[in-house]
């Protein structure tokens, strides 16, 4: 077995916390179950992935083997990476029924028609994902298992989430394969990207609880339920709460929200300042960008008005994030006789 | 009474008792919690700044944490004759023997305790150095 295949197994297994190697050995397959008993998995990691790597040894794995370790590792922390949303479109109407091994020639055919050092690997799980695992070399080196991209791909679906690596140059031939053999014409960019793939799925599957416009009756259940302070507290501004909260509601519907990290606003907007401070004379865009971050973006913008920290209702620019299922927006001027601004798509 | 800012909401002007003291609660966290208290002020009858209003600073707790000039809150203790009083609210001991004091103060604010007046927190406002 090739060192440099021993050494990857190694680091893979290393990634993995402890509790969890055996059911990942077993899911990946490639060692029998008889070899798994021979491994002592309460001794610590570096022992572990060692044994690991000597019955690995025994059986001759091969990168692809090993490489398929890694997709199970990320198939079930894909939080670790970023991953990017983009769409693909057709026109016409013909809708060819979706066949795997078509997809699969074709996309490998794809990408090495202009890479020959590629490693592919396709694994397909019950929900109808496919994923996809790429290691990229050049026409000059073996492909780095160090730097992949993760493709999952619902295929009846135009959805495609992108974990691409650092090397970005090769992600317009990801695109251009992907499109090629899913029987597209042409994909785009989403501008919507989060470290939670499933929170990703949930925008743009609308899994989410959305606002519907319904309409709330005067909270009969409420009114068998305990009163949760002390009655002894009366709150002036109760009415203000509620209607806080029944905006809140209607803006964020009553489920969790799907787990963003970042919202960023690039602005292309003319200053807008006291005429008399005569600030930028010059009538030219002020660029400007404004990130907003937060370990769970959405629920803590649902939470800003009932803390006391914003008004309710927030700004569209804020709630319109998982309906128009972006958040990176770019804003500029509406170019009209009123003043104001506009999100650019 | 818990209010989010003065003046109250008109509407339940009928449903409230007397007013003994009020408590301006400044979070150390937040500049708009002390905009707010400065805001609210400018509501408040005169009469209540002979011992009636104290303000009280929460968050103390976390400096880290600070965004508020502690020179305007004393500032603001002295221009309305005010005590500044400071707590944590998350450490359950500091919580609670504040509600002691504040309550004492209530006490005396309402009249309920015999001899004393709200008019001796001015005394307690006192500069050590003036002395």
């Amino acid at each position: 077995m090739d060192e440099t295949v021993a050494e990857y197994i190694r680091r893979t297994v290393l990634k993995i916390p402890r509790d969890e190697i055996k059911t990942m050995l077993q899911e990946w397959g490639f060692l029998s179950e008889a070899q798994l008993q021979t491994i002592n998995f309460h001794q610590i990691k570096e022992n572990i992935s060692q044994d690991v790597v000597q019955l690995c040894e025994d059986n001759s794995a091969n990168i692809k083997q090993a490489a398929v370790l890694d997709v199970i590792y990320n198939h079930i922390y894909p939080n670790k990476r970023v991953w990017s949303v983009y769409q693909m479109n057709k026109t016409g109407e013909e809708t060819v029924i979706f066949d795997l091994t078509d997809f699969k020639k074709k996309f490998k055919r794809g990408l090495r028609s202009a890479l020959k050092n590629v490693t592919i690997n396709f694994r397909v799980y019950e929900d109808n994902a496919i994923w996809i695992r790429i290691a990229w070399g050049t026409p000059y080196t073996r492909p780095n298992q160090y730097k992949t991209s993760y493709v999952v791909y619902h295929s009846q679906t135009p959805y495609i989430f992108i974990s691409a690596s650092v090397l970005k140059s090769n992600l317009p031939l990801l695109c251009q394969a992907l499109v090629a053999a899913s029987n597209y014409h042409d994909i785009r960019e989403m501008e919507l990207r989060s470290h939670s793939l499933n929170s990703l799925k949930d925008i743009v599957f609308k899994r989410y609880s959305q606002n519907f416009q319904t309409y709330y009756p005067k909270p009969l259940p409420e009114r068998n339920v305990a009163p949760e302070s002390d009655l002894r507290i009366i709150d002036e501004n109760k009415s203000e709460k509620e209607r806080i909260e029944r905006v809140n509601r209607e803006i964020f519907g009553d489920g969790p929200q799907p787990k963003l990290e970042f919202a960023q606003y690039k602005l292309e907007t003319m200053f807008k300042s006291d005429p008399k401070m005569d600030v930028l004379d010059k009538k030219e865009p002020f660029r400007c960008l404004v990130k907003f971050s937060s370990p769970h973006l959405l629920e803590s913008l649902k939470s800003l008005a009932p803390a006391g920290m914003a008004d309710a209702p927030l700004s569209p620019l804020l709630t319109c994030i998982p309906q128009k299922a972006r958040n990176y927006f770019k804003i500029r001027e509406k170019k009209s006789l009123l003043p104001g601004s506009f999100v650019s798509p | 009474h818990l209010a989010a800012s003065l003046p109250l909401p008109a509407e339940r002007d009928h449903l409230r008792p007397r007013i003994d003291m009020i408590v301006f609660m400044i979070d150390i966290k937040s500049k708009y919690s002390l905009k707010n208290v400065e805001a609210s002020l400018a509501y408040v009858d005169a009469s209540f700044f002979l011992g009636k209003v104290c303000f009280l600073v929460t968050g103390v707790g976390r400096v880290n944490c600070c965004s508020i000039e502690m020179n305007a809150v004393w500032k603001l203790g002295e221009t309305y004759c005010s005590p500044v009083l400071f707590c944590e609210l998350e450490v359950e001991g500091i919580r609670v023997a504040t509600a002691q004091r504040l309550l004492r103060m209530l006490q005396i604010c309402a009249g309920h305790v015999p001899g004393v007046s709200a008019l001796s927190f001015s005394s307690l406002m006192r500069k050590s150095a003036n002395d």
